[in-house]
């Protein structure tokens, strides 16, 4: 007789995720393996980074190995007004959304969730790398993984006390290699997918070429201005173009220009040379505090603007429960209003917001 | 490993278990009895002798002569060689171009006229059919023409579970000359097949829809219908189906049909017992719940459902987690989903038809399994339906 609770573990085929379930059968849970058939363009369905029939074909696979059920889950509609459209609505509105994010809180953490629990599941398991640690008076805490070149706690950041309360990462405390290790130990098939930086849904294709066929009002050209009001030269949109993007400016000039801002009330792409890139501060917006409040009224934190950049010492002042300044110790290059800010603690996730502006800093 | 809680299958009409009775007479047939049935020597005859007894035993029971049996590799090969085989023949031979069959015949038939059509110009008429899934036998009568080259209908239909009434569109066929199919895959399991009684000219069987072995069929090709062999090699099956016999297979089919077909009646009636339970059971705790197919002329272990609001994959799912192992019509293992073809050729909306479940009934099949499974369907329900 099992008296654990039925765990659904989210399988993507690769070593991790597989590693991940074989971990909590060691452990004695009974498991039904579940993937996400999200939503891909049409024509470019078996691109799709998340849920190829190779990928499909391979959790079914290791499901098989492991001897548990697998089913994948039409998500296409709840993916595609949710994730999609958040993504084409960011841009028209000027901001560069973080859509992976998005989908771990609102479709994996979401949807998938309430389907797992559906299905008499009382838990998510997932092959992230990071940890989740229960404190004294019952409060989950997100930490780094144990591994720092593969931690993924900043793609979790997003998640609330509920929503952490229910998962299960097997991972966090076992480092990539121990993980390879041990697929290969129970024989699991350690494939592994190219890490790409490519959203999932655009399908192999160039996110400007996926804006312009899905939101062709995009297309709204305007005056390239430098930092002095003087025009440079016209861009074709600015959803084209990202913070720091130096490349494709279509404007000769002596010294190499970069994108500094963009001006969305006037539809100006503002450059500059590399030595005005530089931002020292930020407002993020939407906070998540994963305690589900904030520290303090000021504290200092180290701070993650993107899921690979560094980690910043900062100093954080909040504004508000739900918006905060922060100011970093040294100037970022590629602040980028719609990616997350992360605030850490050493390990500890504090919470993360979305970034609204960059400026300088005056204080 | 998983948690080992009792599973129940109600999915027969997907495939059976083999009865044990059957894998007992296979058996000396792999590594005794192994020779190739065209081999001159000893082995070979005895090979030969076992397939010729199976083709004797599936003939009698279905009212055929020996010779007018063709062994394929199953109820598809079956349907292939059925549609293709008459459609090019009588092509060849009479210059016929016209395929009459109905909307709700199993992909084994439809895609093989639909290739039929696509690729190499025939052309396809489709028999109306009622809310039922039935075909008027009338409205066959009024669409065979000089050309036509073959008319297929589904005897007891896979999805739906509704039973054609064959004799009478086999008699109107038969007067006009025209060559009939059925594809009586599921028909064999549950119901007395009489070849001549109901003017049959091609009838499909496949083997493991009545616990016999998977991989291999019967196509019954009445004397004097041609047809064209789509396997080419050598003289087996008197030209008409080349490659080695599976012997063991063979002489599996034709035992479990054998079993199958004298334990006929018995089966049945307790079958349907427990399937007009489980359909009185599911409409009446189940809201928004309608049966599909015949209430009464149906297969007796088939039970099909729609369900309003409801996602059939997921239901199969969660049903399968709870420890039923069901189908849809739309079975999907990809999470693509898209409504059945038979389901929206009753008349059934897309969105109606996408939360279809079928429940099929076997010997094994027990009133208490069907307590315990009308105990959770309505609540697995009501979790899809809060889920859309």
């Amino acid at each position: 007789m099992n008296s654990l609770p039925l765990v659904a573990v989210a399988m993507s085929g690769g070593v991790d995720s597989s590693v991940a379930a074989a971990l909590l059968l060691e452990q004695g849970y009974p498991l039904v393996g579940l993937m996400l058939r999200l939503w891909s363009e049409p024509g470019c369905e078996d691109n799709n980074r998340c849920c190829t029939p190779d990928a499909v074909a391979q959790a079914r696979q290791v499901a098989a190995i492991l001897g548990i059920p697998f089913y994948v889950i039409d998500s296409r509609d709840v993916f595609y007004s949710r994730i999609v459209g958040m993504f084409l609505e960011g841009h028209r509105v000027g901001i560069t959304p973080n859509p992976c994010l998005a989908c771990n809180q609102f479709i994996r953490w979401g949807f998938l969730l309430e389907y797992a629990k559906a299905m008499g599941a009382s838990y998510l398991a997932t092959g992230h790398y990071a940890r989740l640690q229960k404190t004294s008076d019952g409060k989950i805490e997100l930490l780094r993984g144990i591994d720092l070149e593969k931690d993924q706690s900043y793609v979790l950041s997003r998640l609330n006390q509920e929503q952490l309360s229910q998962t299960f990462l097997p991972l966090g405390n076992l480092e990539k290699k121990q993980v390879r290790a041990y697929a290969s130990n129970i024989r699991l098939p350690v494939a592994e997918r190219k890490d790409s930086q490519d959203l999932c849904f655009l399908g192999g294709a160039n996110y400007r070429d996926f804006l312009k066929r899905h939101a062709p009002d995009l297309l709204q050209p305007g005056p390239i201005l430098s930092s002095q009001g003087e025009r440079l030269g016209t861009h074709e949109g600015l959803a084209f173009f990202t913070i720091g993007q130096r490349r494709g400016l279509g404007i000769s000039s002596g010294k190499p220009l970069f994108v500094l801002e963009k001006d969305v009330s006037r539809n100006a792409l503002i450059v500059g040379g590399g030595e005005e890139l530089g931002r020292k501060e930020l407002i993020a917006g939407q906070m998540n505090w994963i305690s589900g409040m904030a520290p303090g009224k000021v504290f200092r934190g180290q701070v993650k603007i993107r899921y690979k950049a560094r980690s910043v010492n900062a100093t954080i002042f909040l504004i508000d429960h739900q918006k905060t300044r922060i100011k970093f110790d040294v100037a970022l290059r590629d602040i980028t209003p719609g990616q997350v800010a992360v605030i850490y603690n050493e390990d500890m996730v504090i919470g993360s917001g979305i970034i609204e502006t960059s400026r300088e800093a005056y204080i | 490993m998983m948690e080992q809680k009792k599973r129940i299958y109600l999915d027969y009409a997907a495939s059976t278990p083999m009865d044990e009775r059957v894998i007992q007479i296979m058996l000396p047939y792999f590594a005794q009895i192994f020779g190739n049935s065209s081999s001159v020597h000893f082995g070979g005859q005895a090979a030969e002798a076992a397939i010729e007894q199976a083709r004797k035993t599936i003939a009698g029971l279905i009212n055929a002569d020996p010779e007018e049996i063709i062994f394929t590799s199953g109820g598809t090969e079956s349907d292939n060689l059925a549609i293709k085989g008459v459609a090019f023949a009588r092509r060849r031979d009479k210059g016929c171009n016209h395929l009459l069959i109905s909307p709700v015949e199993h992909p084994a038939v439809l895609q093989s006229a639909r290739q039929l059509s696509e690729v190499f110009g025939f052309e396809i008429e489709y028999l109306p059919v009622d809310s039922f899934g039935r075909v008027d036998p009338s409205e066959v009568a009024v669409r065979l023409r000089p050309d036509t080259a073959l008319v297929s209908v589904i005897y007891g239909n896979n999805e739906i579970g509704t039973i054609n009434d064959i004799a009478s569109i086999g008699n109107l066929c038969r007067a006009k000359g025209i060559p009939f199919h059925t594809d009586a895959v599921q028909a064999a399991a549950h119901l007395p097949i009489d070849v001549v009684r109901e003017s049959i000219d091609l009838l499909s069987i496949g083997s493991h829809k009545f616990y016999g072995p998977k991989g291999v069929g019967v196509l019954y090709v009445r004397k004097g219908i041609h047809i064209l062999p789509m396997i080419t090699g050598g003289a087996h099956e008197n030209n008409l189906r080349a490659g080695t016999h599976n012997t063991p297979y063979i002489v599996g089919l034709a035992e479990a049909f054998r079993l199958t077909q004298t334990e006929l009646a018995q089966r049945s009636a307790c079958m349907t017992l427990i399937r007009d339970m489980l359909i009185k059971g599911v409409l009446e705790k189940v809201s928004g719940a309608h049966l599909t197919g015949h209430p009464s002329e149906r297969l007796p272990n088939h039970a099909s459902f729609v369900f309003e609001g409801v996602d059939g994959n997921t239901l199969l799912m969660m049903l399968d987690v709870a420890g039923f192992a069901c189908s849809s019509g739309s079975a999907c293992k990809s999470g693509t989903p898209k409504p059945s073809e038979v389901l929206l050729a009753i008349g059934l909306s897309p969105g109606l038809a996408l939360g279809s479940l079928r429940v099929t009934l076997g010997v094994d099949t027990s009133e208490e399994d069907i307590q315990s499974f009308l105990g959770v369907l309505p609540s697995l329900v009501e979790k899809c339906r809060s889920l859309c």
